[in-house]
């Protein structure tokens, strides 16, 4: 035990904050995923053939491929792209992006694509007289989509959502090997430093346990609270 | 765009997802006899046995697969009884640790689909069975089984689909597969958009095949209800 104590002896503290980092990675991937799914949800439903091809494929390839090749794909790839963009604009220096921001990024892009087709399967089973009562009655664009159709999707896709959120939860243990210190990183760091990786990846196994039980609970209670009605 | 690299790439990540299907299906056949078990051990009414089950498919459920892979290749070495038993033979190889811990994996995922697809089989064919005064055994196996892998067939396509996305954490452990293979051409062309292309496109293909024998196998052993 005293390999997690607080302070310069034990490594209590670095795994505490790199469980802090942990959390804040998934929860921006999820926030990511969320304004995909905003933007390519649409594109699935349009009757536009070109705009729903678009969104078929960023959904198929993305949950086709595995996560630790579009993590290659932005890591590698990121900061190059983003140097071609800035020479347009004639900055010609080395650019390195954020560990944090390309992680959050490629695993938001997952997420993103398990959260279009969630909101997708929801929009469809809602009600068809809802959408028709909404526009009988005259009600604008704004009442129409945030008062009467978002609540009943969110309350139809919260389920599947909480699965979402546990995939990306654990998908973010794959950006450890873009050197974000989250618990698998830091593990792997005090793992190499101890010589004890049996303690620390199990240590890491039972952070993540802790992490998924305590969101599914809360979760959980969410779900039962805002199904209230029905 | 560097269609050459693509070529010339091509046959190296081919070769390379003879390892992923080999990791795959070896992984699926030991995972399907795990998942069955304790699907079999889930039903148990002894409670202990039946916590165990549920423990068991919950850890692994709720933890990621990298995390799994690492316990058993870095941390079980740690062990100097192991070291001292014929376990080691296996558990030094790289191989074998992906093995294991995709097997177990999906053991867990396959538990929980074949224990739903068991508790949604209708009394009535139970019931019918036993009244045609059939022993219980026979009724498990020419019964329950074979309803059961027809219900379970959709989820479990998923689930071979997410196995062969999870084979690409072999290459955390020095495994050359196809995503450890496209890595290494990555991190020495520096050109990741095209070989994304390449093994992407392969990952993709494998996915499709897989989807529609699923189906296919749906639409032939499927029955309405």
């Amino acid at each position: 035990m005293e390999l997690l104590y607080f302070g310069d002896k034990g490594w209590g503290d670095e795994l505490f904050f790199a469980t802090l980092m942990t959390i804040a990675v998934s929860i921006t991937a999820m926030i990511i995923g969320f304004i995909f799914a905003a933007l390519f949800t649409p594109l699935k439903l349009s009757n536009n053939k070109i705009l729903n091809s678009i969104a078929n494929a960023y959904t198929t390839v993305i949950r086709g491929v595995p996560e630790l090749l579009v993590i290659y794909l932005f890591f590698f790839g990121g900061s190059g792209a983003i140097m071609f963009v800035a020479s347009i604009f004639g900055y010609n220096d080395y650019i390195e992006i954020n560990a944090f921001l390309t992680g959050s990024f490629s695993i938001g892009i997952i997420s993103g694509a398990y959260s279009t087709e969630v909101f997708r399967g929801a929009l469809q089973s809602i009600d068809k007289g809802q959408f028709e009562a909404a526009k009988v009655l005259g009600f604008n664009k704004y009442i129409y989509f945030f008062k009467i159709i978002l609540p009943q999707m969110l309350r139809l896709a919260f389920p599947n959502l909480s699965n979402v959120w546990q995939i990306t939860l654990k998908d973010t243990s794959l950006i450890s090997v873009t050197g974000l210190v989250e618990i698998m990183r830091q593990s792997y760091i005090a793992a190499g430093s101890t010589r004890d990786p049996l303690f620390f990846y199990s240590f890491a196994a039972v952070l993540y346990l802790m992490l998924t039980f305590l969101s599914m609970q809360l979760l959980n209670r969410l779900e039962t609270k805002y199904s209230k009605g029905y | 765009m560097d269609i050459e690299l693509m070529i010339n790439s091509f046959p190296k990540l081919l070769n390379a997802t003879l390892i992923t299907l080999k990791l795959l299906s070896v992984s699926l056949i030991f995972g399907l006899f795990i998942g069955l078990g304790f699907a079999i051990l889930r039903m148990n009414n002894n409670k202990l046995i039946n916590k165990f089950a549920y423990g068991y498919s919950y850890i692994f459920r709720g933890t990621p697969l990298l995390v799994q892979i690492f316990i058993i290749y870095f941390g079980l070495g740690q062990i100097e009884y192991l070291r001292t038993t014929f376990l080691w033979v296996v558990l030094k190889e790289p191989y074998w640790c992906a093995i294991i811990a995709f097997s177990l994996n999906t053991g867990a995922y396959t538990s929980e689909i074949l224990r739903s697809a068991f508790q949604t089989i209708k009394p009535g064919y139970l019931e019918a069975g036993r009244s045609l005064g059939i022993p219980s055994k026979i009724i498990f196996t020419k019964i329950q089984i074979p309803i059961a892998i027809k219900q379970s067939l959709p989820a479990y396509g998923n689930e071979i689909i997410l196995m062969l996305k999870g084979t690409s954490l072999a290459s955390t452990v020095t495994l050359m597969d196809l995503t450890g293979v496209a890595k290494y051409i990555i991190s020495t062309t520096f050109k990741p958009v095209e070989v994304f292309i390449v093994a992407g496109g392969i990952y993709l293909f494998m996915t499709f095949i897989i989807h529609n024998v699923i189906k296919y196998l749906e639409k032939k052993y499927g029955f309405q209800t």
